[in-house]
């Protein structure tokens, strides 16, 4: 955003108290509370933009673009249950609650992964019927606060979650403001109406690996052994965290990095904990191989995944699958300029709006207000995603075949070089035209 | 199926695994036996894990962590001690503990009763949604934290930050109260708790006068945030 001031000469905004800071110093000395918001970091952080793809040449064949397949199908949770989940997309859905998000909302999320053969993710709130309904392919997450938890629910998920942290938070809890909290909700979470619902941040009945290897057997008894139990780890120290969820027993890792999106956080929480994704894949990846177990346990990423650029990066970093959230609640319309002047009233603007939290989305996606959630059709918002989700699976095709793989999942670091210095530390591949990988000490990965 | 029901089935978990034993208990749901005695459960894990019929067990021995876990229907009595997060999850029915039951007993339960005749140890109840909980001896630190609904009668003693965050679920206790925690405050035992109070030991086979206890529960000051209370959290 900029204004006539910023064009002025002899006005000179601080780089450290810009705008932005001087207004939240102001807002605090008013408020006294920290910022709570939604969406994802909003800073810069190296990412997926910082890499570039090496296309074939001489040396390499690609594939012809609309003749050679190139396979996008990926099997999850092949390691202990009876039945994984067979996706057709390497991209999935991410856990977003009902309550954060409208019924219509999560109804229109199943459409559109079922549309495209992929699954979608419950959230802190419990599984509701419309999610259920519309989702062939139904991950139940297993949080802290166990909101909604209940047997029949884990043995009608297709896959199991057990939630330890959120890229956008990791080590925190949540929150589900008051003003959010309808009848529904409410009867939900067994809580009453109108109050804040804190989320721990901690899980109530276990602490520590060894427990979680008892707690995930758990899961597998109640559900027979039936389908796969996945662990959700905000990226930190993901070389340890995979290594202790693989030790666990868990069928999938989910690394989630820290541009990865929340309905409710503290702000100082989204831009200044847990690192970037770019970084914490090759972390995850290698503790994979050091235990024997990559492409055995399955990896799935997400933090900031907008495009097939950015999942066939993810891939030829070492993921399975990645996961979307920001951008889905974009593509089923959240920011939409349809509501400019609503999101204006609400001191807000299309593309900026992000206080999901206060469930006054004119959108109707990030609310539980009746009249709010009306406007959102969740036929067009499922139709919307699907769309959104082909257009993103053949930008990843695309990408692969010009690097000679018939599967996007064949794509390999070698086919990376990295834009900047940082980039290339992150992700170990060569700075490009360079044979250079800061911090291997001369190794070229 | 009268002679069926009638039949004590008998599982022996030195022969067979736990695996084996929760699989004949889910299948039980669509007819089978639906009387069991466990023995030898040596301290096993997730014994009985996922029951969702009106069975009624009898485990002779000390159970490991999640015994009954997410519990529906059935009648369950452990003869010894239960590990952690005893019947974590209940949604109905009854389980009792002869001894003492570990860590986070009943945590997150969403109906049905659970006993303890000995003690239970920390975080007793954490974030109940409706189980309701007797404790014949004492409970340990942080019991009841952010617990929601339900009750959570101690015959005993309860440690360090009782009802820490707690929403609207009932604490009774007879003996002294360590500490409470954040918005957790004694409040009137009124005509309708002590009914409540007095229909939960009754239920628990529990010989104790209602009269003889506290109630502690939520003063709603964190309901809604409000900065003013920032140092509560």
């Amino acid at each position: 955003m900029t204004d006539e001031r910023t064009e002025s000469i002899g006005m000179r905004e601080s780089a450290l108290f810009d705008r932005n800071v001087i207004h939240e110093i102001q807002r605090k000395a008013r408020e006294g509370i920290y910022d709570i918001r939604g969406f994802g970091a909003k800073r810069k952080v190296p990412h997926f933009d910082d890499l570039l793809l090496l296309g074939a040449s001489v040396s390499r064949y690609p594939l012809e673009g609309y003749r050679e397949r190139c396979n996008t199908a990926v099997t999850l949770g092949t390691r202990f249950a009876k039945n994984p989940i067979e996706l057709e997309i390497p991209i999935t859905i991410a856990g977003m609650s009902f309550g954060a998000l409208s019924a219509q909302a999560k109804e229109a999320l199943g459409r559109g992964a079922t549309a495209v053969g992929t699954s979608t993710t419950t959230g802190d709130g419990g599984m509701t019927e419309e999610e259920r309904g519309h989702s062939e392919k139904l991950v139940y997450q297993l949080l802290p606060s166990r909101y909604g938890m209940n047997p029949d629910d884990l043995r009608r998920a297709d896959a199991i979650e057990v939630v330890i942290g959120q890229g956008a938070k990791p080590g925190g809890g949540g929150m589900l403001l008051g003003q959010k909290i309808s009848d529904r909700v409410a009867q939900m979470r067994d809580l009453p109406k109108g109050i804040d619902q804190r989320s721990s941040c901690r899980h109530p009945d276990w602490t520590g690996p060894d427990d979680l290897e008892i707690k995930i057997g758990e899961l597998r008894e109640i559900t027979d052994w039936r389908v796969p139990i996945y662990v959700k780890i905000a990226a930190s120290r993901p070389y340890f965290d995979v290594a202790l969820a693989v030790k666990s027993g868990a069928d999938v890792v989910v690394l989630d990095g820290m541009e990865g999106g929340t309905a409710a956080t503290q702000d100082v929480f989204i831009e200044h904990v847990g690192i970037p994704i770019l970084s914490a894949i090759p972390e995850a990846v290698d503790s994979l191989k050091e235990l024997g177990m990559h492409r055995k346990v399955q990896l799935v990423v997400s933090g900031g995944i907008r495009t097939g650029a950015d999942v066939a990066k993810a891939l030829a970093l070492g993921a399975d699958a990645v996961s979307i959230g920001v951008a889905a609640m974009i593509a089923l319309g959240d920011n939409s300029p349809e509501y400019q002047e609503e999101y204006e009233k609400l001191g807000s603007g299309a593309g900026y709006y992000d206080d999901w939290h206060e469930g006054r989305d004119p959108a109707g996606i990030s609310t539980q207000d009746e009249e709010l959630g009306k406007r959102f059709d969740a036929e067009l918002g499922g139709r919307r995603l699907a769309n959104y989700l082909r257009a993103m699976v053949l930008e990843t095709q695309t990408l692969a075949r010009a690097c000679g793989k018939s599967d996007v999942r064949n794509l390999e670091p070698e086919d990376l070089v990295a834009l900047t210095i940082e980039a290339a530390a992150m992700a170990r591949v060569p700075l490009a035209g360079t044979k250079w990988i800061p911090g291997l000490d001369g190794k070229t990965g | 199926m009268a002679a069926a029901e009638q039949t004590v089935e008998q599982v022996d978990l030195s022969r067979s695994t736990v695996r084996e034993l929760n699989q004949r208990l889910h299948d039980a749901a669509d007819g089978g036996p639906q009387s069991w005695r466990i023995t030898h459960p040596n301290g096993l894990h997730a014994i009985g894990a996922g029951i969702n019929a009106p069975l009624e067990l009898e485990i002779d021995g000390h159970v490991g962590y999640y015994c009954v876990g997410m519990n529906k229907e059935a009648t369950v009595r452990i003869h010894g001690n239960a590990g952690v997060g005893l019947a974590e999850n209940i949604m109905s029915g009854t389980v009792t503990v002869d001894g003492d039951a570990s860590q986070s007993a009943a945590a997150t339960g969403r109906g049905g009763l659970v006993v303890v005749r000995g003690n239970a140890a920390a975080r007793c109840g954490i974030s109940m949604k409706g189980v309701n909980i007797v404790v014949e001896g004492n409970v340990g630190h942080l019991s009841g934290f952010m617990a929601q609904k339900g009750a959570l009668v101690v015959c005993g003693d309860a440690g360090e930050a009782l009802g820490d965050s707690i929403y609207e679920t009932h604490i009774y206790v007879r003996g002294s109260v360590a500490e409470l925690g954040a918005d957790c405050i004694e409040k009137e035992l009124g005509e309708f708790h002590t009914a409540e109070l007095t229909g939960l030991l009754a239920e628990a086979d529990v010989d104790a006068n209602a009269a003889d206890f506290r109630r502690y529960g939520s003063a709603r000051k964190l309901y809604n945030f409000n900065i003013d209370n920032a140092d509560a959290y």
